[in-house]
């Protein structure tokens, strides 16, 4: 029977079904970090219970660490006694942990693929929304809970529902300064947070195979944004090349690209939906509210919500307005910034830190703000500083950061005082999500660059 | 796990739509390593808020949340689910629920149903008009009733079942390890393993 590539990799899988019951499916790979994992390992240890798998597992330190002084003890000392938590759990149950000041330290999902450990068809989950990103690699990577970190610990299986399937078709070719983040912004605007709801979405179509891995991973990463626990991109060979050389890589390297290949989905499959969206039309894109679904092109203004029929959204963008402080009818280009975030999981990769260095490269930021570079993990920091990319940002007036989630989330230092208005490279936008009473606006690494520059929303096309 | 069976008591609307998991518990309440002491951080920015309706006396024994459409988008936090039960919710009503958030509250034993958008409507009214107004939630029967309103809701059986007998899932799937064990045997070399560490 013809499949998709989500039923393929799901089929491959099951290690039992029964009538009536979810799925068993096993997990190829499971990564851990600081806040979703301590009372997981307590459960196992009231229960008695052992990691089944430690050579399947990885951890490292990211949502809370700080950015600077890592060298010193870490000051917060709630977030102290989570990273300590995890350093204790991992050596009591046997797990590899990359700790603060280790070169392969950083945002787990941007972790998993400078090793080489995330690669086609594999299930790899993490007690985080966004591991959606590993499924770049035509790897079937979701979010989960807490409850179900232990269970993958304990057993190695997740036991699940099997989703429906959506695909999203990008043809075309994208415009000069238009990004895979200006991409996945617009998809979310067009089928809403919960469009992806129940689906693993799969992009395809020629906007998507001309893509960069790296530029994949940030589509796949907000598929979470959309309501679809998982994104996916069939794997081709800009894929196996990217995964050739890392420390993880397959040794029978041709065994593994021969089964790559044979992960696509099925000429004459069906999806449950399919998406279509014109590449050719595309313009970098902003949000102007409180969910990843309230943006729009840069180009145009804040939306008036008594032009939005749905009574739900029009209540919702009203109250978005309050909180960002925004006037329907302004020009989005019209908006002051009072500080550029660039990093995370979804643009902290090296390509971004190098678009975005380009964009800045001999210039200075506006003295209206300041910009954090947080790059997404410490071997992107080094790659970096190699390039003399960190220059070019503290020349430019930036501040230079170690690897962590950063502001992206807030639970470190790195954080927005109440009304502080952000240009965010991040993946969401909610109230209070960058620090209480902060305010976002999610940006591609071109238009945070350029943001920077001008003290306004702005896109390089603009300098 | 507690089992549960069904539940009666009284309800607090909550009229917005997508509260994600920020909202819900934002990321500075997320340090603690225990399950307990979430309740704190539940909605805690707009708790600060005299007017946000948790605040309000009438409805400080609501056992039963009521919110609107797309509750618990965003981050797959499960100590959303930990705050909510740790202030004393037992069950939310929406009429849309994101994935991983529905998937965390019915591991750990906080009901989420379903139910059509004009019914959560007439429960808000129903609730505001007045908030002594007992909502009974049975999963033994799939309704949710209120008055003399009767509402049906779907739930899986497979879930049902986990959760009127109070089971938890590693059990239940450490009675199949035997399928486990096999399915290992069968997984490719080139598969790649964290240990033993390389470059």
């Amino acid at each position: 029977m013809s499949k998709t590539l989500a039923e393929k990799i799901w089929a491959e899988h099951v290690v039992r079904a029964a009538a009536g019951e979810p799925d068993l499916l096993y997990i190829d790979l499971h990564l851990i970090h600081e806040v979703t994992s301590p009372q997981a390992f307590d459960g196992l240890r009231l229960a008695g219970r052992s990691v089944r798998r430690p050579d399947l597992t990885i951890a490292t330190e990211d949502h809370n660490v700080p950015t600077q002084n890592i060298d010193k003890p870490i000051a917060d000392p709630v977030s102290k006694l989570q990273v300590d938590t995890l350093r204790a759990n991992c050596a009591e149950f046997g797990v590899r942990i990359h700790s603060l000041g280790d070169k392969d330290q950083g945002v787990v999902h941007v972790v998993g693929p400078q090793l080489g450990l995330t690669q086609p068809g594999m299930t790899i989950v993490c007690g985080d929304s966004h591991t959606s990103t590993h499924g770049a690699f035509g790897a079937l990577a979701f979010g989960i809970g807490t409850s179900e970190v232990e269970h993958v610990l304990a057993t190695q299986t997740l036991p699940l529902a099997r989703p429906k399937t959506m695909a999203i078709n990008v043809e075309g070719s994208l415009k000069p300064g238009v990004t895979s983040k200006d991409i996945i912004l617009a998809i979310i605007a067009k089928i809403g947070t919960g469009g992806g709801q129940g689906y693993v979405i799969e992009y395809r179509g020629s906007a998507i195979r001309n893509l960069s891995m790296e530029s994949r991973m940030t589509v796949c990463n907000m598929s979470i944004e959309a309501g679809a626990r998982a994104g996916l991109i069939a794997p081709d060979q800009t894929t196996f090349d990217y995964i050739a050389g890392k420390p993880h890589a397959p040794e029978d390297f041709q065994a593994a690209v021969a089964y790559w290949k044979t992960l696509f989905t099925d000429s004459d499959a069906k999806f449950d939906v399919e998406v279509n969206l014109n590449a050719d039309e595309l313009e970098p894109f902003v949000t102007w509210g409180t969910n990843p679904a309230q943006g729009a092109a840069l180009n145009s203004t804040v939306p008036n919500p008594a032009d939005i029929e749905d009574e739900e959204a029009r209540g919702a963008a009203e109250r978005a307005l309050v909180y960002m402080g925004l006037e329907a009818g302004m020009p989005l280009k019209k908006i002051a910034i009072d500080t550029v975030f660039l990093g995370s999981c979804t643009n902290g990769r090296i390509e971004d830190l190098r678009a975005a260095a380009e964009v800045v490269k001999g210039k200075t930021i506006a003295s209206t703000l300041r910009m954090l570079v947080v790059p997404g993990s410490a071997r992107v920091r080094l790659e970096a500083e190699d390039e003399g990319l960190d220059k070019v940002f503290i020349d430019a007036g930036a501040e230079w950061r170690n690897a962590g989630c950063s502001m992206c989330l807030g639970m470190n230092p790195d954080q927005l005082a109440v009304g502080e208005r952000s240009a965010s490279t991040s993946n969401r936008n909610f109230e209070g999500r960058q620090g209480k009473g902060g305010r976002t606006h999610l940006v591609s690494p071109l238009v945070a660059a350029a943001t920077a520059l001008r003290g306004t929303l702005s896109s390089p096309a603009d300098l | 796990m507690d089992k549960f069976i069904k539940h009666t008591g009284s309800a607090v609307p909550l009229r917005r739509s997508n509260v994600d998991t920020d909202q819900i518990i934002p990321a500075v309440y997320l340090k603690r390593v225990t399950r307990s002491g979430f309740e704190d951080g539940l909605f805690a920015a707009w708790r600060n808020d005299p007017e946000f309706v948790l605040n309000n006396p009438a409805y400080k024994a609501a056992t039963i949340l009521v919110a609107g459409v797309d509750f618990g988008t965003g981050s797959s936090r499960e100590h959303a689910v930990w705050a909510l039960q740790n202030y004393g919710f037992k069950v939310v009503i929406s009429s849309r629920f994101a994935d991983i958030f529905r998937g965390n509250s019915l591991k750990g034993g906080l009901l989420t149903v379903i139910i059509a958008q004009p019914d959560v409507e007439a429960i808000w009214f129903a609730i505001e008009a007045d908030p002594t107004t007992k909502v009974t939630v049975d999963l033994e029967s799939r309704t949710v009733s209120y008055r003399d309103v009767v509402l049906p809701f779907a739930i899986d059986d497979y879930t049902r079942w986990r959760l009127m007998e109070g089971l938890d899932d590693i059990g239940l799937t450490i009675k199949n390890s035997g399928s486990i064990d096999a399915f290992e045997k069968s997984r490719a070399a080139y598969k790649p393993a964290t240990l033993p560490i390389r470059g």
